[in-house]
């Protein structure tokens, strides 16, 4: 309780000195904005989401957009409209559907979607999203073409309004303030740790843990499990390291690629004291053979675990052995860093 | 050769190297049909036949190839490795150039029999067609592949002036002989790009010109067919001046199936573990292993995670099975039939954190399954996630003997614990 006290106490402060400060702003665990600036815009999320975005989903009359929204709205999520071409002008749960993306954000101002479109039209569905200019889309979709995702990908590089963050990812979620995806909401509780993973399930055994240790978490991001996706550990734990909410962060990897030692890489350099844990799923894993996810491959001695964990203990994580230990090694770490009794 | 850039480490190579030991999940096609596709998109290959029988060989080498005096007799499997593999039968090389009579002798021997090489692992694999080749006079041996770079996020070609089975040492050796060209999706293949790639492949005596088209015709290949790697290894030339792909290497994205459907008929299912293909049939990811413990998990970090705690308490894992997030009840039933059948299974686990994925429809499967199958080992379930007290109550209902495991530590215990001893 003496936290928040002092976060309160500490953002109040800024507000009474205020002008637009980038870093008052992102302490967004505070409720609305100043009555004082009653035209200003709220502040920007600290890590992509909170209770103000506004979110279309992509898909929304088909059965996974249907079933994830009914989820979404019975969250809280502010969900305000929906996307399939030719059912425009109709509803849909409560909600209006529109034919094109741009439609839907001039009327409804959302400023986020979310996509559950079958793979052979999903692609196009992300660059809609991109040229309507909403601030985040996250596409759920597992099996889009490699082609095609590399050349969503060349596009987005080539701008910097929009954020993806999959695909082929569980989506994000704020505890008790927004969900985008089809993670199970009631696992989660609002607090401490940040989790940013390539898995969708593995990250709900995290999430579960840290809830048990009462630690809670702050921001999950499921950035998916293909080769080419639009949002990665860097971006993530980059947002973790400015954000007071988050006073730990979970890192959850897995064979193939090299986005851990990138995130290693960063740790080091960012010189952080926030305590950081990771799990890396594939240790056993047989070289050569592709685990599910299109980006799980171990082949020519690159991206295997061990490689993995080795690099993260060199940048200070605490690295576990067990998918059943990574709540309770967080919660080792808050106490040896004083940050619980 | 055929898959030497698997052992390809230098950095400079490592992503095209990724790609190289996949089976299965992402497509792989024999020599003889990468070469039929190419040779559509008018890229240059030896010219070739392949056959099923003795009786064709004849035939064959009538009409393909009247004035040779000496053929390449290769055995068509997925792996590499093949001119230094023995066959079970004991004749040595799955490569042979013979003379002309003596092919219909060598190809009986082959064809029908069990290869095995590096690549293979010692069970091997059979060999259903040989390819007959047109022995080529290479005066000089490159490098060439192409795939999708994730630094780049884009098509990657690599390009080495020298080829063969010693690419890997000249990996280590000398990496500046080894030339990267990004391209640009939306620009596609530029002159510019292709006679870079040229340059880099120096060639000595092959049109300029004409290799920088073959070079393109290759990309245009790549992306057309949602190739995820080409790799032409050697990439040779000929002594009439020409550019030829002497042996090639193509794997398809897996996700493209839906709009490859020709490259994708393809698929050698002999190849391919028959744990595997029934797998597939269904609509499951599998991949069979040697161990004990047969697991059934819903997303593939937790699958493997799984297979990872399992070993941790002592076990070992039978399988890799991700049922995904849309599995339905039949799926779950067809994942219990393939691990049952799996004689070496002794326990098995099925570890579930529903987010998509619903419990109750898991638990329904279990149950239904158990009812088509004798269930001859222990099973273990863990549930956790979207409608677990519907699940739960389905497997407590259904008064099937079930070890419930409450998290994970505990369900890898549990599945270690409970392993029936060996008959």
């Amino acid at each position: 309780m003496n936290r928040q006290a002092s976060r309160l106490i500490g953002t109040l402060a800024s507000k009474i000195f205020s002008r637009p400060n980038p870093s008052a702003a992102s302490s967004s665990t505070l409720s609305s904005p100043s009555r004082h600036f009653a035209a200003a815009p709220p502040p920007p999320p600290a890590v992509f989401v909170d209770k103000n975005t506004r979110v279309i989903c992509q898909g929304i009359t088909g059965k996974n957009g249907t079933f994830h929204t009914e989820q979404a709205i019975e969250y809280g999520t502010k969900m305000v409209g929906g996307v399939t071409p030719k059912k425009g002008g109709t509803e849909h749960l409560g909600l209006p559907v529109f034919n094109t993306v741009a439609e839907a954000k001039a009327e409804t101002k959302a400023n986020a979607s979310v996509i559950y479109v079958p793979p052979p039209f999903a692609a196009a569905a992300i660059m809609e999203a991109m040229e309507a200019e909403l601030d985040l889309v996250v596409c759920i979709t597992e099996g889009i073409p490699q082609h095609d995702m590399v050349r969503v990908k060349a596009a987005l590089n080539k701008q910097t309004k929009t954020r993806l963050i999959g695909p082929n990812c569980p989506g994000i979620i704020k505890p008790g303030e927004c969900k985008i995806g089809i993670m199970p909401g009631y696992i989660h509780k609002p607090g401490r740790v940040g989790i940013v993973s390539r898995s969708g399930t593995l990250t709900y055994e995290a999430v579960f843990q840290t809830t048990n240790v009462g630690l809670g978490q702050s921001t999950c991001v499921g950035i998916g499990g293909d080769p080419f996706n639009g949002t990665n550990f860097v971006d993530c734990i980059t947002k973790f390291l400015d954000d007071p909410q988050t006073e730990g962060i979970i890192l959850i990897g897995e064979i193939g690629g090299t986005a851990e030692e990138d995130a290693a890489a960063l740790i080091l350099e960012s010189g952080t004291e926030k305590p950081i844990v990771a799990f890396i799923a594939g240790l056993t894993a047989p070289p050569g053979r592709r685990m599910g996810h299109a980006g799980a491959i171990v082949s020519g001695g690159k991206g295997t675990a061990q490689d993995k964990i080795k690099t993260l203990r060199e940048a200070g994580v605490t690295v576990v052995e067990s998918p059943a230990k990574i709540g309770v090694a967080m919660l080792e770490v808050f106490k040896q860093r004083g940050l619980v009794e | 050769m055929r898959g030497s850039l698997g052992k390809l480490v230098a950095g400079s190579l490592s992503l095209a190297g990724r790609w190289q030991k996949q089976q299965l999940r992402r497509l792989n096609v024999h020599e003889y049909q990468g070469a039929e596709l190419m040779s559509k998109y008018g890229i240059n290959v030896p010219k070739g036949v392949a056959v099923s029988s003795v009786e064709e060989v004849k035939e064959a080498v009538r009409s393909g190839f009247p004035n040779e005096k000496e053929i390449v007799v290769k055995s068509q499997i997925l792996a590499g490795g093949r001119g230094l593999g023995t066959f079970k039968s004991g004749l040595q090389g799955g490569v042979h150039i013979v003379k002309t009579e003596e092919v219909a002798d060598i190809a009986g021997k082959m064809l029908g029999q069990i290869l095995v090489t590096k690549q293979t692992g010692p069970q091997g694999k059979i060999v259903s067609k040989v390819y007959l080749c047109q022995k080529l006079s290479l005066v000089n041996e490159m490098y060439f592949a192409i795939t999708l770079d994730r630094q780049t996020a884009g098509p990657l070609i690599i390009a080495c002036r020298k080829g063969g089975t010693s690419i890997e040492d000249l990996a280590e050796k000398f990496p500046d002989m080894i030339i990267k060209v990004p391209i640009d999706v939306f620009k596609g293949i530029t002159d510019e790009d292709a006679a870079k790639v040229v340059d880099g492949l120096a060639p000595k005596v092959a049109d300029k010109s004409a290799s920088i088209e073959q070079v393109k015709k290759l990309y245009q290949l790549f992306c057309e067919r949602d190739c995820t790697l080409l790799e032409i290894n050697p990439i040779a030339e000929t002594s009439d001046n020409q550019l030829v792909a002497a042996d090639a290497k193509l794997n398809f994205d897996d996700n493209a199936a839906f709009r490859q459907k020709e490259i994708f008929a393809l698929r050698d299912p002999s190849q391919e573990d028959p744990r595997e293909v029934d797998a597939a049939k269904a609509d499951l990811n599998y991949i069979g292993l040697d161990g004990e413990i047969g697991c059934m998990v819903n997303g593939a970090g937790l699958a493997m995670a799984t297979m990872d705690i399992i070993k941790l308490h002592g076990g070992t894992p039978a399988n890799f099975l991700d049922v995904g997030g849309n599995a339905s009840e039949s799926q779950v039933v067809e994942a219990f039939k393939i691990l049952t059948s799996d004689d070496k299974v002794k326990a098995i686990l099925v570890n579930i954190f529903g987010g998509i994925m619903k419990c109750d429809i898991i638990a329904s499967g279990i149950v239904n399954a158990a009812k088509q199958v004798a269930l001859k080992v222990p099973v273990v379930v863990r549930l956790e996630g979207t409608n677990v007290d519907q699940g739960k109550r389905i497997l407590k209902e259904s008064g099937m003997t079930l070890i419930t495991a409450e998290d994970l530590d505990d369900a890898a215990e549990k599945a270690w614990n409970s392993e029936s001893p060996p008959k």
